[in-house]
Parts: C-alpha cells; sequence; structure tokens
C-alpha cells in the first residue's frame, strides 16, 4: 500500500475520529462523511484513497466505537502508523481488515505529506519522499491468520462451519 | 511464576495456567451490546450464519440515545428490539425497565465474580468492581461472541495498586480513580490489568464500581478488585448461580506496584479535554459554570443519588446554572423517590430525567454549546464530548458536582455544607 501521510498528535481520541452525535447510524459511509472532523475540518477534503495516517501515542483512546476505525477505513486510509494504540481500537482494526502499525521511528520521522510505502507483512515502512526505511514489529501468527481471513467474522465463519 | 488476579481468572477458564502476552481463546459468560454498538455486532453476526451460543448470556441494553432522540436513533434500537426477539434474548432491556447497562448488569446479577464479561462498551471494565474478568471490545468481537461464546484475548501485564488508610469525609471512589489516572497518564496502564488489593475496607461497592469504570481511561484493559465481605454483601442477593472466587498468587508478577494512602487523597477535578489534567479541589480558582451532569456509569448510584441529595437538601441551583441529575437505572430512581431525594432534586431547581446515556457522550439531554463549560460526574473530558467543540467538560464526583451547582463555579462541599 502507498499514500501520502495525513499527520496528528498524541491521544487522537474517537470521539474526534467519530464524534457521537453521528453515532445514530451505523453506516461505513455517512460516517466517513465525518471522519476526523473535531480535529480536522480539512480532512475530507485532503484524504485520498491508500493514504496513511500516521500519529503519536495511545491512538483510538476512549470509546470501543467500531464506528472508528470504520469511518477512518471507508475515507481511504489503507494503513494507520502510531506510536503506540489504545486496547480496543487496536483489536477493533485487526477484527475489522484495517492494518494498523507501532512505530515510534516512524512517526518522529515521517512528516505531513509524506509519500509512504508499507509492507504489513513484514512490518517495513518505506517513505519515498526522504528515502528513509523503518521496522516495525509484524503481527503475531494469530493476528496474521485473523487478517489473512480478512478480519475475524471470517476467521469464525471458517471455524464454526 | 505466579499468576495476577487477571490471570488466574483467564487460566480458570482456558484450563491451563496463561502468562502475560500469550494469545488466548476463552469462553465467555455475557455478552453485551448497546444501541450504538449492537446493530454494528448483528450485520456482521448475520453474516456468520448460526444461532446465538446462548439466549441468556447475551444481554441488549439500548442506553445511549434513548429515549430515543430522533429517527435515525429509533431505526438503530429497533434493529436491537428485532434482534432480540427473533433470536429470543432473555436479557433485552426496553426502555422503562432497563438502566445505564454498567449499572443494570451488577445490579441484575448478569455479572459475577470468577467470570469473563465482555461488552460493546469501552466501559464494561466496571464489573472488575465485584472481582470478574471485564473488558471493553468492539462490534465484531461482540458479532463472534454471539456466535461462538468465545472471545480472543491478549493476557495482561498487570499494575497493582496496593491501598492503605481509610477516605475523607467528601472523598470518594471518583476521587481515588481521577487521582490514580492524574498520576499514570491516560496511557498509564495501556493494555494491563489495573488491580486493586491492600486494605479496600472504606472503599463501598459503589466506590469501587467508578473506580473500575474508569480504568479505561488509563488505558487498561481492565480494572479487578480483589473479593471481600464487601463484594458478597452485594452479590448474595442478586447471584442466581454459582460462582468462583479467585486471588492473586503471593509470587504474582506486576509491571509496576503503587501504593496509594487513601487518607492523602483530596476531592479531585479533571481539566478539559483529559481525564489525566487532574487537579485537587483546592488548587481550582474562579471556575464558572454553565452545566452540572450528575449520573452516568460512573456516578448514577444509589451512594452518588444520596451525597447529591445531601449537598442539595434545602438549597438551590445557582440561576446561571442547569443541574440535570440521572439517575442510572430504573431501581435507583426508585429508591431516590422512595427516600425522598428526587423531591429534593426538583425543589433545589434541578431537572431529573430517567435512565440514559445521552449526556456523557454528547448525544442528547444536555448537549453544551460554543463557550459553554459544563462539570460532570461521568467518566469523559474528550473535545466536544459533551456538545460544541468550544465546550470544556470538567470531571469530578457528584459532591464537588452538586456543591458546584449551588455556587454557580466549581466549589468544595465544604464551602457548602
Amino acid at each position: 500500500m502507498e499514500g501520502k501521510a495525513i499527520k496528528y498528535g498524541d491521544n487522537v481520541d474517537t470521539d474526534v475520529i467519530i464524534p457521537a452525535r453521528f453515532l445514530n447510524t451505523s453506516d461505513p459511509k455517512e460516517l466517513a462523511l465525518h471522519c476526523m472532523e473535531d480535529i480536522d475540518k480539512n480532512f475530507k477534503n485532503k484524504v485520498n484513497k491508500g493514504d496513511i495516517m500516521v500519529a503519536g501515542y495511545n491512538f483510538g483512546c476512549g470509546s470501543s466505537r467500531e464506528h472508528a476505525p470504520l469511518a477512518i477505513k471507508e475515507s481511504g486510509i489503507s494503513c494507520v502508523i502510531a506510536k503506540s494504540f489504545a486496547r480496543i481500537f487496536y483489536r477493533n482494526s485487526i477484527n475489522i481488515g484495517l492494518p494498523i502499525l507501532e512505530c515510534s521511528d516512524a512517526v518522529d520521522a515521517i512528516e505531513e505529506g509524506d509519500l509512504i510505502s508499507i509492507d504489513t507483512e513484514s512490518g517495513s515502512i518505506k517513505n519515498i519522499t526522504k528515502g528513509e526505511i523503518y521496522k516495525s514489529q509484524p503481527f503475531p501468527d494469530f493476528i496474521k491468520e485473523i487478517i489473512n481471513n480478512g478480519g475475524l467474522i471470517n476467521y469464525v465463519k471458517g471455524k464454526v462451519k | 511464576m505466579g499468576l495476577t488476579l487477571t490471570q488466574k481468572i483467564l487460566s480458570h477458564k482456558v484450563g491451563h495456567p496463561v502468562h502475560a502476552g500469550e494469545l488466548i481463546e476463552a469462553d465467555v459468560d455475557m455478552v453485551l451490546g448497546n444501541d450504538v454498538t449492537a446493530p454494528v455486532a448483528i450485520r456482521e453476526f448475520k453474516k456468520i450464519g448460526v444461532d446465538v451460543f446462548d439466549k441468556n448470556k447475551i444481554a441488549l441494553v439500548p442506553d445511549h440515545f434513548v429515549p430515543n432522540k430522533d429517527i435515525k436513533s429509533a431505526e438503530q434500537v429497533n434493529i436491537v428490539r428485532k434482534f432480540a426477539r427473533e433470536y429470543g434474548i432473555v436479557n433485552f432491556f426496553e426502555v422503562g425497565q432497563m438502566g445505564i447497562e454498567h449499572a443494570l448488569l451488577p445490579e441484575k446479577g448478569l455479572v459475577l465474580p470468577g467470570e469473563i464479561a465482555i461488552g460493546a462498551d469501552s466501559h464494561t471494565c466496571t464489573y472488575g468492581a465485584i472481582s470478574c474478568f471485564s473488558t471493553g471490545v468492539g462490534s465484531t468481537d461482540m458479532a463472534c461472541a454471539m456466535a461462538t461464546g468465545k472471545a480472543w484475548f491478549k493476557v495482561p501485564e498487570a499494575i497493582k495498586f496496593n491501598l492503605k488508610g481509610k477516605l475523607s469525609k467528601w472523598v470518594s471512589g471518583k476521587d481515588v480513580i481521577l487521582y490514580i489516572i492524574g498520576k499514570i497518564g491516560v496511557d498509564g496502564a495501556l493494555y494491563k490489568s489495573m488491580e486493586f488489593t491492600g486494605d479496600l475496607s472504606s472503599l463501598s461497592i459503589d466506590d469501587r464500581f467508578t473506580i473500575a469504570n474508569m480504568a479505561i481511561e488509563a488505558g487498561a484493559k481492565n480494572g479487578i478488585f480483589e473479593f471481600d465481605e464487601i463484594t458478597e454483601d452485594y452479590i448474595k442477593e442478586r447471584a442466581n448461580r454459582e460462582y468462583k472466587v479467585f486471588k492473586a498468587d503471593e509470587d504474582a508478577i506486576y509491571s509496576e506496584v503503587y501504593e496509594i494512602d487513601l487518607s492523602e487523597i483530596k476531592p479531585q477535578v479533571a481539566f478539559p479535554h483529559l481525564p489525566e489534567n487532574t487537579k485537587s479541589i483546592d488548587e481550582v480558582k474562579d471556575i464558572k459554570i454553565d452545566q452540572v451532569v450528575i449520573g452516568s456509569c460512573t456516578n448514577g448510584r444509589m451512594e452518588d443519588m444520596k451525597i447529591t441529595y445531601e449537598i442539595l437538601k434545602g438549597k438551590k441551583v445557582h440561576p446561571d446554572v442547569r443541574l440535570l441529575i440521572f439517575p442510572a437505572t430504573q431501581d435507583i430512581y426508585l429508591e431516590s423517590i422512595k427516600k425522598g431525594y428526587i423531591e429534593e432534586f426538583i425543589k433545589a431547581g434541578a431537572a431529573v430525567s430517567t435512565p440514559t446515556c445521552g449526556p456523557c457522550l454528547g448525544g442528547h439531554m444536555g448537549i453544551l454549546a460554543k463557550g459553554e463549560r459544563a462539570i460532570s460526574t461521568t467518566n469523559r473530558n474528550f473535545v466536544g464530548r459533551m456538545g460544541h467543540t468550544e465546550s470544556e467538560v470538567y470531571l469530578a464526583s457528584p459532591a464537588v458536582a452538586a456543591a458546584s451547582a449551588i455556587k454557580g463555579y466549581i466549589a468544595s462541599p465544604e464551602e457548602v455544607v
């Protein structure tokens, strides 16, 4: 996956990713219309398919609303890189098939607008603009299995049938 | 190698000792969803194409946008209602019988010590108060658990909070957890358990619910208390099935240990826009407020109603302030009526509501306008949490919130009683 970086700071919470006033629907397309709007009114206009979201510590803290990773994914973001993720956001992203990587070096080095390419299998993050490579921990096998099955639903489907 | 309390519960479920970092799949005793998260879970569940694993072990509590605030939220609740009827879900709670999910489930005995409860709501960690392993998950997790009765977990490391001393007057569970989050930060317990041990005798069960409820605000997977007589007193009239009590091993391994002297904690206030921005009440000066909210899954329980009553009795809410009070369940509401609390709230000038999460998440019933400030007993004060992105939410106990409602600025209970 390849795209330009859109960068935010620490403790980006689920309320700013998708404010509660829009949670009276669960339609991903409608949610995407309001994604990030309380932290970045311009997000909807600047995001392009494949773009990479980059953020600091504790990304996705707060609510368990799966609407948050759904809105990000539906907006066209192909991967989120952060210094750390809040745990429910982490598992929600895995479960719905939104790749996320923890890598402090990448977050420190990447600037808004840099062109980034990512290999989630190896955890390698390439900054094409700067000509740098950062390494994140690849996923454990169990998580890879969920992702390779296209998310938790398919993984479970395969097991119950 | 010794195991923490959480690891002991997980080990029992899996049938062998499990250690921090291990990925496991475990049977769950309760799966919870609300009107925001369950519709997504139902959509995903139907893709699996099986029946629910157990009609008795799923709880559906529409509580966020109820009584429905608009047509869209009515449609969301209707998805949940129809699903509950179609699949014969025993624990579906309609408006009029319901309560805010995390107050309701323990009250009804639907979660018990030594069990595993997962809920598609981040504050599911509340049941750690009664020594249950409970944690928030997403809708897809909920969907899969409804189908299989199982969920995946990474076995957490734990931070031990060794408590000693007794709480001072006007200090409650809310102050304890705000104090701790102020100390360790909003990611201080990321991916970990917060285990509370030591001298728990001055912490009532309601204090413990409040503390465990906000473990997620420190990033924790769960917060959990050791079982004692106070837990047993609460459980014994509610449990309709056997439960098991676990204890951390003497040689359990903790990533950190904090010694907390409860007697040193003063009433706390968390400033915008993170629960970690805490100050003790004597450091808070001249913060005028427009709205006060007392209630929610954090502080809408019987003790919260009682302390609010004691502070408001015979007094008036400041003319520039709107005071909104939300008993967390129908039983708490009814008990508050019987005790005469509600009458005093209304005489003081408060608006009292049927149970709903509405104002806590900026859903409805108490939205803030641009530039407005609220003090609230809820659990989050993120940007725009209760309304306009240029409004502010301060978090505190019901005692501080009630005192502030009278004074018109953030005040200590000592100023009014």
